[in-house]
Order: structure tokens, then C-alpha cells, then sequence
């Protein structure tokens, strides 16, 4: 097991994963550590997306997954059979590779979460500035909060993604390629926002821009295969990996 | 034949074609005003929209049809409200909830079995077994009435309904019920204030389909509703909607009388129904398409 500085908030024991047969995680076993930025990086089809949306319990959604292990998350294991998952995706919240906001109001958008959850929100208003601001896109659509989300850019939607996923409060963010499918600047300000956010947030990153995990990640997590390859600080990985495979993919000479 | 002429052939046969339907429309249309409107000439169009008696063999006649479309839509009304919700949340079911795709290919296909029954088999069910059992169990005088006809019209518009309310469903992206799910919303949430809001103008189309369908059906009405073309006072009483007059009426109407043209115009009546039906049906699925669920 790789042992990180710092306190821990999310650990996986030995965990496998299956899609029916198919073996998409192979004995990972990881600590994330609290209020740092982890990139999760490897070639496509590595298990890197799949770990992520086991940490939140989304694959429960697709049939024929099965997870084995454990996930501990703030010392307890999520897949406890008396954990509910609702209960876990309240504390871990998720932001999608394709900006993927609701056909409703920007405003809507924000306080969909926090209603449903019956957090006891004395005023919304506040909570949904709060997390704009948060977002950086209070000033971009603070006048037109009652209009479609579906009319604002792609990199507008990405923050707003983010911002609703803020307003649950939650523990944990994870972001899946947050920001592949945007322009450059877009993607500039999702990076300033994800070194802000770290302040408050253990945010997990999966990406393939190697730049960017090497940016903005203090860990950086190399997958191939369904296995972790290696773990360390970013700095480390990107200067001085120890293994081969490693460094074979982060100068481009695979994958 | 070089490949240029073979193409132009071929887009203009084709034209030919899709052209069949539209001119045979209109030619059917054309004859239903031909033979309709001169029964204006005898009576008023308001009269005859909103007359209350339709004694048309009567001398002198008189052509009412009021009590006749009050009937077609109270019928219909029923109709809907009995197959809306079993329609839709049968689809809520195949789309959403089910979570075996053998599950939901067998309900699937029952459901467009039931779209395949024939009218006549379906109106046969309701005069031999549903209005004695009425009739009996409400002690009426009889078991052909609203009831009876709405629920033999719910039973033939579920499947309209239920089959195009599942593919607006289906089509609701993966991501709108990710992102749901990732907030930490259950089943029942997602369901009810993320698809079924993006699915609603699939949805309302699918009922105005089923409307249109319920209110041009004739066999159905013609067997079990039962014929009396009176205002109703209950759900219990008969009635004789539109197409069931036209059915009945026609065979026994002497060519170019007044009594033929008033059917005629009845048919022009139904014609103009279930084709605003169909124009808001289209307004509907048009108007909120993509980015206007936003406001739901």
C-alpha cells in the first residue's frame, strides 16, 4: 500500500471490480488524502473513471457491477450493507466529463440538490450565490439566474456543474475529465477554481492532459490495465517516476 | 442509363409516391365538404353546432349535434383520464424502473399486442362482459353507457400513450439521471423532478395522439355506448358520440337528402377535432423541444 502524508479521508482496501466478467480494477489499494488535489491519470480504459465512480457509489446504477474490498470513507466503509448510497453521494459529489447541467433555471440548477436532501436551508438565495461564487460564475449570470441553464457556454455550464455539486457541502469532489471538453481559457478557469477549491475540498481529478494533472494535483496516480502502477507526489511522478511503465506514458511514448 | 438520370429518376419516383397520401387526403377532404356543407343551407351552422335535438328522420328534421359531441367528449375525457395515468406510469416502469431488460422487452411488446386487437374485439368484450356485469352490479337499465365506452377507449389508447410516452422517456440523456443520482437524489426523485419535467412535451404528445384516437373511434362507441343522443345526466347514462351516429346512421340515409349531408358535416366536425388534437400535439412536442423544459 502506498502511504501518503497527511490525513487520510478516503481508503481502498484491496478493492477488485467487475463489469460482469470483465475485471476493470484489479487489487487497488490507495489512500486520498485530505484537502489535496489527486490526479488519477493512465490510458484509456485503465480503471481510472470506473475507480472514480466507485468512490461514489454510481456504478451501483449499471447492472452486473460488482465491487469487492473496501472503501472506507471517513473511517466507515461505504459498502456496508447498511450504508446508503444517497446517504454517500450527499458527501461526495461528482462533476461529469460533459458539462451536464439540468433543463432547468441556472437557480434550479443550484438548489435541486440542497431541496431534495432537506438540508433545512434557511435561504436559498444565499446558498445559491454562495455557490456561484464559489463557482466564479456569480458575476457571469447573477442577472439572469431565472433563465436556462442549457443557454450559457459549455465552460459556464462546467462551473455551474461544479457550483451545484459545491452547494451539497460535500466532503469530497470528484471530477471525471472535468474539462476535456472545453476551450483552453474555459479550461484555465476550472484549474484556478480547482487550486481555490482545495482550500475547503479533497478533490479527486481523473484527466489525460498530463500538463494539467502535473498544474494543479499534489498526488498523481498512474493506472494501466485496471492496476495501480504508482502513487506518489506529483512532483515525484513528473520528474523522477520509479517505475518504467510510468514513464513511458507521461513523456508519450504510450498510450 | 448513366447514374445522373438514374438519380433524378429515382428522387422523382420517390416524390411520386410520398405525393399519393397527401393528394388522396385532399381529394377525401375535398368530398367530405362537398357532401357536408350543403346542409348549412337548411340549417345554421350555429344551430347545428349547438342545436340540442337530432331528429333527423323527423319532418320537419332537425340537426343538433350537441348532444352527438358532447358524447364523443365526455367519452373521450374518461377515456384519457383512465388511460393518462396507467399509460404513462406503465412506461415510467418500462423505461425507468425496471431493471431486466427481458422484463421490459416482454411488457413492451404485450402492450403493442393490445394496440393490435381489433376494435370490434374489443367493443364484443364490452357488450358481452362488461355492460352485464354494469349493469348488474349498478343495477341499470342498461350497461352500454359512458362507462363502459371509456374504458373500452382507455384499454385502446393505453397503448398509444404507453408507447410514445416510453421512447420520450428513453430519450431523456443518461446524463440529466447521472447527474440527479451524483446529488444524491433517489430513484423516486430523479424520476419525478429530473425525466419526467424533460419528458413532458413527449408526453403530452402521446396523450393528444391518444385523445385523437379515442374521439375518431367508432366501433367501439357504435357497440357499447349505447346510443341515445341525449345531454347525459350520469356517467351511467348512454350516449352516441359522433363517429357512432355517423356509422349507424349512414346506411339507412337516402343519397343527397338533408340527413346525408348532416352526417357529412358531422364529419367535417370530427375531421376539424382530430386535426386540432394533432396540430397541438405537434405545437406541443415542437414548442419544448431541448430548451424549454428549462422553465419546468
Amino acid at each position: 500500500m502506498v502511504v501518503m502524508g497527511g490525513k487520510e479521508i478516503i481508503q481502498l482496501d484491496d478493492v477488485n471490480f467487475y463489469y460482469g466478467e470483465c475485471r476493470a480494477l484489479s487489487n487497488i489499494s490507495m489512500k486520498f488524502v485530505k484537502n489535496k488535489v489527486t490526479a488519477l491519470i493512465g490510458p484509456s480504459g485503465c480503471g481510472k473513471s470506473t475507480l472514480l465512480r466507485v468512490l461514489n457509489r454510481m456504478n451501483d446504477l449499471i447492472d452486473g457491477t460488482k465491487v469487492e474490498g473496501k472503501i472506507f470513507f471517513e473511517g466507515k466503509n461505504i459498502y456496508a450493507p447498511d450504508v446508503d448510497p444517497v446517504e454517500i453521494r450527499r458527501k461526495i459529489g461528482m462533476v461529469f466529463q460533459k458539462p451536464n447541467p439540468f433543463p432547468k433555471t441556472i437557480y434550479n440548477n443550484i438548489s435541486y440538490g440542497p431541496k431534495l436532501a432537506g438540508l433545512g436551508v434557511e435561504d436559498m438565495d444565499t446558498l445559491v450565490e454562495q455557490s456561484l461564487r464559489q463557482a466564479v460564475l456569480w458575476d457571469e449570470v447573477k442577472n439572469i439566474l431565472n433563465k436556462s441553464a442549457m443557454n450559457l457556454s459549455g465552460g459556464q455550464q462546467q462551473r455551474l456543474c461544479i457550483a451545484r455539486a459545491l452547494a451539497m457541502k460535500p466532503d469530497v469532489l470528484l471530477m471525471d475529465e472535468p474539462t476535456s471538453a472545453l476551450d483552453p481559457i474555459s479550461t484555465a478557469k476550472i484549474e484556478e477554481l480547482i487550486e481555490a477549491l482545495k482550500k475547503d475540498y479533497t478533490i479527486i481529478i481523473v484527466t489525460h492532459n498530463m500538463q494539467q494533472a502535473a498544474r494543479i494535483s499534489d498526488e498523481t496516480a498512474f493506472f494501466y490495465m485496471g492496476n495501480l502502477i504508482e502513487y506518489n507526489k506529483t512532483e515525484k511522478i513528473f520528474t523522477n517516476p520509479d517505475m518504467k511503465q510510468t514513464e513511458d506514458y507521461i513523456t508519450g511514448r504510450f498510450g | 442509363m448513366n447514374r445522373r438520370i438514374k438519380e433524378t429518376v429515382i428522387k422523382h419516383a420517390f416524390f411520386l409516391f410520398a405525393l399519393v397520401s397527401v393528394i388522396v387526403l385532399g381529394l377525401i377532404v375535398l368530398s367530405l365538404f362537398r357532401e357536408g356543407l350543403p346542409v348549412f343551407k337548411q340549417v345554421s351552422l350555429k344551430d347545428f353546432v349547438f342545436g340540442m335535438e337530432w331528429y333527423p328522420t323527423y319532418d320537419p328534421p332537425s340537426f343538433g349535434i350537441f348532444p352527438l359531441i358532447f358524447g364523443s367528449f365526455i367519452v373521450t375525457l374518461l377515456a384519457t383520464v383512465i388511460a393518462v395515468p396507467l399509460g404513462v406510469l406503465a412506461a415510467i416502469y418500462i423505461s425507468d424502473i425496471t431493471p431486466r431488460p427481458a422484463v421490459r422487452e416482454s411488457l413492451k411488446s404485450v402492450i403493442e399486442l393490445l394496440a393490435g386487437l381489433p376494435s370490434v374485439v374489443l367493443g364484443f368484450f364490452g357488450m358481452v362482459i362488461v355492460a352485464p356485469w354494469l349493469q348488474e352490479t349498478f343495477d341499470l337499465p342498461t350497461g352500454l353507457n359512458i362507462i363502459n365506452a371509456s374504458v373500452i377507449l382507455a384499454i385502446m389508447a393505453i397503448p398509444t400513450i404507453s408507447s410514445i410516452s416510453e421512447d420520450a422517456l428513453y430519450s431523456v440523456p443518461q446524463e440529466f439521471k447521472e447527474a440527479s443520482y451524483a446529488l444524491g437524489a433517489t430513484k423516486f426523485e430523479t424520476i419525478t423532478k429530473v425525466i419526467l419535467p424533460a419528458a413532458l412535451s413527449g408526453i403530452s404528445t402521446a396523450v393528444m395522439l391518444g385523445m385523437a384516437r379515442s374521439i375518431g373511434e367508432t366501433m367501439v362507441v357504435l357497440m357499447v355506448a349505447g346510443g341515445a343522443a341525449a345531454i347525459p345526466e350520469s356517467i351511467f347514462d348512454s350516449v352516441r358520440p359522433m363517429p357512432a351516429s355517423i356509422a349507424a346512421e349512414m346506411g339507412e340515409t337516402p343519397y343527397g337528402s338533408s340527413h346525408y349531408h348532416a352526417l357529412f358535416a358531422i364529419g367535417v366536425v370530427l375531421f376539424f377535432l382530430t386535426l386540432s388534437f394533432n396540430l397541438i400535439a405537434d405545437y406541443v412536442s415542437h414548442k419544448f423541444r431541448q430548451t424549454g423544459s428549462a422553465t419546468l
